[in-house]
């Protein structure tokens, strides 16, 4: 190993020191140009009067201005605030039930696992039309009770511009609480015995078991579901397109069909890139935090 | 066969990547994917093959041609145009204006377009006065359809005024009938609105408050009626109109299950297609308030600036084919609209088509001729949008009639 | 980690045990429910879709729908059906999911092997790369595909994804890897054993789960992808869910809503089939990977 005298060898050494950083490096190197040069280019546009292509006249926070001054923008806002919160909640609870009931020795488990995580392999394009009469009163899920004999079975959320942002709600929830569930049967499936039989010599009812013991240990789980449920969640976009396409009038606008919109449909690039970079800075308040705690945890 | 099939994508590929296109081809950036539409097209494309010009399909469908905009830029963007792109109005002009489009007047010149095409058209056919688009069809936008049995049965003849029209729509829903069949996605909901701006205002109001955006007019006590038409209207809809395709509204009026629909001449395919016939089981009349005047849009097929002096030629092929007589009639018999010239014979069109092409040369002679704002030939595309927003809202029961007048002032403005 | 039998001791009564049956079997209706309508209809001729229930069985049994959307369905002006496509959707989505599989192990294994200063913070540099919303790339990346001249071809979109994939398979990689006993790598570098043969003998060979877990979810995002596919890839390059959207967006004449589903059941196939070939390894990956502190 030693070997100082032997250039080919003190080559390999040293090669052998730059390597991992070599390796890394083609990586670094796209994501700045990729990932963090588009995003200082869309911080800039913002900035300027561009509408159908970019263009390089610089208006200050004129587009910012009158983002806000939109009143869909508003309403998409509010319509992620209350898709975000019940999607992230409701996702996680129903994720969490499953994993904990498909974790009690069930029999079938290698069935229902699958079904329970298909709809994550399918994209919106696919399942947006069966969703969408699903939900169409005319002939879905209202029709079908009626024609079974419940005549005063109702349920028009879609075609109801207070409701139907929860339908999106419903569609998004059927996508990835699946998933959700296979990151808790993971983190259940990683638990000690030894302690839960511990704890149940000692008395602990099966609620306490978990409310004490089991649920804490699933904390990273938890972080990891919510980081990954609310970046889908800012992301949104085949979902609504295709479920709604944003309406009944702009009910079910969200964030992300709104900057599409503006940046592709209306030809204010300028309008689309300032929202794109109000939805990057909430990503941010989200993420970096969250990166923050997690990679100081590891040192 | 797969293995052709391979072949043939690499050597597209390889034609791309080097930019250097194949002789004789024309790229068609285009949304008409599927059913009729498509096989329109394909007589496009089998009358160029007989020219020995090659086609390169490029279809993008969806969101009413907006998706395919989306991948104009991104092609423009890299460098690398398709040869022609279908698009409508403001588009055409908003690319003009970027300097991508070719310049066509050297052909147009030759065949005489300007003589056959109105002018009205010619506004977005051409830019700074040269031709940088080869317009394919003509679709006015303010029919109503209407189920001729379920009139018969009502006792239901035509309406000439709003009145008539109202009073005809309560025939209908007093027996048990739906009044007018709607689908509820914003460019329908702007596509009645078109017309009730223009049966209320008139020609010169529809001009100030869709064309020239003047905000009095948009605020307009005129503009608060015309709002308060629209909650009539609504009034007459099902309530599950909600995200419903204007071709099932259709349907309804074709099933008898709907007595009138508001809607651009396709809607006409669809009852073709149902094996109808104009003048006898439906019918067609231009909505109460509007006669005399046509509201339209237009496809066009914009031309790129290609570099290559094959494609180039392919290119001015292409737009030679387009503005034939053969193509512009064979185009539009499958696609309900109406020839781009005015100087085709209307013997081979329907009741409906023949009356088209008649009310558009009168209305073009009278100068009352108007682009469509529910379609972006009024104005450009982030103020139609804008509307969209208000209107629809509206229309959905948001705003009152006098909130969404003051509302539209304010979108209009914030939007350019 | 401890090595933790699969099951849990908790011991539940016969009552809990018939409710929790119910409860997961709710949810597999609920989860079976959209597929379930998308294939009945797709075996039904249009007129039974048109007018009548869309939950009831067909009554007369067709496959029509599907041979029409394989091989004969108007896509564009060309009536070539579904089936050029999906072709060219295995030809961008195996060596994007490759390359970004392959970048994803060795950047983990930098990052948790080979540490050093300032490596959290190149880290946390890749991994926000997966937040960002993609429309926002679209122009930027036009014109650098331009500028490569690979603009409109499938060599272009594999370019997109591997790019766009990198931060999430570092992402597994590295949480997975972090758990792997780093004394093992030690020894074998005592040995003289390098870089990559420590990489291809020693960390390969146990990363089966954390592989497929990569595979997985990169094979369905570039397979499930449209915006790029549409913008990126034009005419013949186009990936399956292009076309697919071309196929159901007719703007005029009938919907054929039969073909149009089983067009969709066709592009949604070879996910489905990963997710039920490579399913149980996912769990298994996670398990040992993404969700671990």
């Amino acid at each position: 190993m030693a070997a100082t005298t032997d250039t080919g060898a003190d080559f390999r050494t040293r090669l052998q020191t730059w390597l991992p950083k070599l390796v890394l490096s083609p990586s670094l190197a796209i994501m700045l140009v990729f990932v963090y040069g588009f995003i200082a280019f869309t911080i800039y546009l913002s900035f300027t009067d561009s509408r159908m292509l970019p263009s390089f006249g610089w208006v200050g926070w004129e587009n910012y201005d009158r983002l806000f001054r939109i009143r869909e923008w508003n309403v998409a806002l509010t319509n992620l605030a209350i898709f975000a919160s019940l999607y992230i909640v409701i996702s996680t609870a129903i994720g969490l039930s499953l994993a904990i009931f498909l974790d009690q020795k069930i029999r079938g488990e290698g069935v229902l696992r699958p079904i329970f995580l298909y709809p994550m392999a399918l994209s919106f394009i696919v399942t947006g039309t069966a969703w969408k009469w699903f939900l169409d009163p005319a002939i879905g899920l209202e029709n079908t009770m009626h024609l079974w004999g419940w005549e005063s079975f109702t349920f028009g959320w879609i075609k109801d511009r207070e409701m139907a942002i929860y339908t999106v709600v419903i569609a998004a929830v059927w996508q990835s609480s699946g998933f959700v569930m296979a990151m808790f049967l993971a983190g259940l499936r990683g638990i000690d015995n030894e302690i839960l039989k511990a704890a149940q010599i000692d008395g602990a009812s099966n609620w306490n078991l978990y409310r004490r013991i089991i649920l804490p240990q699933l904390r990273p789980a938890f972080l990891s579901a919510f980081v990954i449920l609310s970046h889908l969640a800012i992301k949104s976009y085949d979902l609504v397109i295709a479920l709604t396409g944003g309406g009944p009038g702009n009910a079910t606008a969200l964030p992300a069909t709104f900057m599409y919109s503006y940046t592709f449909t209306r030809n204010q690039m300028g309008i689309g890139a300032s929202s794109a970079v109000i939805m990057l800075m909430t990503i941010a308040a989200i993420m970096v935090p969250y990166l923050y705690a997690e990679l100081k945890e590891k040192k | 066969m797969t293995m052709m099939k391979k072949l043939h994508m690499t050597a597209a590929v390889v034609a791309l990547s080097t930019t250097a296109v194949a002789a004789q081809e024309v790229e068609v950036l285009h949304w008409w994917t599927s059913g009729g539409e498509a096989a329109a097209v394909g007589t496009l494309r089998d009358t160029l093959a007989s020219g020995g010009v090659g086609w390169l399909d490029m279809p993008v469908a969806g969101g009413g041609g907006s998706d395919a905009m989306t991948v104009l830029r991104a092609r423009v963007t890299a460098g690398d145009p398709p040869t022609a792109v279908q698009m409508l109005g403001f588009s055409i002009q908003d690319w003009a204006a970027e300097g991508a489009l070719a310049n066509l007047d050297a052909l147009a010149a030759e065949q005489g377009w300007a003589d056959v095409v109105p002018a009205a058209l010619q506004r977005f056919s051409t830019y700074d006065g040269s031709w940088v688009a080869a317009p394919v069809n003509v679709h006015s936008t303010n029919w109503v359809w209407a189920n001729t049995a379920l009139m018969a049965e009502l006792g239901i003849s035509q309406p000439t005024t709003w009145e008539e029209f109202v009073a005809a729509m309560e025939a209908a829903e007093a027996a048990g009938h739906i009044a007018l069949a709607h689908g509820g996605q914003a460019w329908q909901d702007a596509t009645i609105f078109d017309s009730m701006v223009m049966g209320v205002g008139g020609p010169e109001f529809y001009q100030a408050a869709m064309v020239d955006l003047d905000p009095e007019a948009l605020g307009s006590d005129t503009m608060v009626e015309v709002f308060n038409r629209m909650a009539t209207l609504r009034g007459f809809v099902d309530d599950n109109f909600s995200g419903r395709d204007w071709n099932l509204a259709t349907a309804m009026v074709i099933n008898g299950d709907a007595l009138f629909q508001i809607m651009g001449d396709w809607a006409k395919g669809e009852f073709v297609n149902a094996g109808l016939t104009a003048g006898n089981e439906f019918t067609c009349f231009r909505v109460p308030g509007t006669e005399g005047t046509v509201t339209f849009n237009s496809d066009q097929f914009a031309m790129f600036n290609v570099t290559d002096p094959e494609a180039q030629a392919a290119q001015l092929a292409m737009a030679s084919a387009v503005m034939s007589p053969e193509f512009q009639v064979a185009f539009n018999l499958v696609k309900g609209s109406v020839p781009a010239r005015t100087d085709i014979p209307s013997d081979q069109f329907d009741m409906c088509g023949q009356m088209g092409m008649a009310q558009l040369a009168e209305a073009a002679a009278a100068g009352t001729l108007f682009g469509s704002m529910a379609h972006g030939h009024a104005n450009p595309p982030s103020v139609q949008n804008a509307m969209y927003d208000v209107i629809t809202a509206h229309f959905n029961g948001e705003y009152d009639a006098a909130t969404a007048a003051a509302e539209l002032v304010t979108a209009v403005e914030i939007a350019q | 980690m401890a090595v933790a039998s699969p099951e849990t001791a908790i011991r539940t009564s016969r009552i809990t045990r018939a409710f929790i049956y119910l409860f997961l079997l709710l949810f597999a209706l609920f989860y079976l429910l959209p597929f379930g309508i998308m294939l009945i209809n797709s075996v039904k001729p249009l007129s039974e879709i048109t007018g009548g229930n869309m939950i009831a069985l067909p009554r007369d049994w067709t496959i029509q729908p599907w041979l029409s959307a394989w091989s004969t369905a108007q896509i564009g002006v060309e009536p070539t059906g579904l089936r050029p496509y999906f072709i060219n959707s295995l030809m961008m989505a195996i060596p994007a999911v490759i390359l970004s599989t392959v970048v994803g192990a060795l950047n983990g294994y930098v990052l948790t092997k080979w540490r050093f200063r300032g490596d959290t913070i190149i880290f946390g540099l890749l991994l926000f790369s997966c937040f960002i919303p993609f429309q926002i790339v679209l122009i930027p990346m036009a014109r650098i595909l331009g500028i490569l001249q690979i603009a409109g071809t499938t060599p272009g979109l594999i370019l997109v994804h591997f790019v766009y994939g990198i931060g999430f398979t570092t992402l597994y990689f590295r949480n997975y890897y972090a758990a792997f006993p780093t004394e093992l790598v030690r020894a074998a570098q005592i040995d003289g054993a390098g870089f990559f043969q420590i990489f291809w003998r020693i960390m390969l060979p146990s990363s089966g789960p954390i592989i497929a877990v990569s595979f997985i979810w990169q094979f369905t995002n570039i397979w499930n992808d449209f915006l790029f596919g549409a913008s990126f890839a034009s005419g013949d390059a186009a990936p399956m869910t292009v076309a697919l959207n071309n196929l159901v967006n007719s703007s005029t004449g009938v919907r054929e809503y039969n073909v149009h589903f089983a067009g969709a059941i066709m592009a949604a196939a070879p996910t489905l089939l990963v997710y039920i070939v490579a399913g149980r390894y996912f769990v298994r990956g996670l398990m040992a990977g993404s969700v671990k502190g």
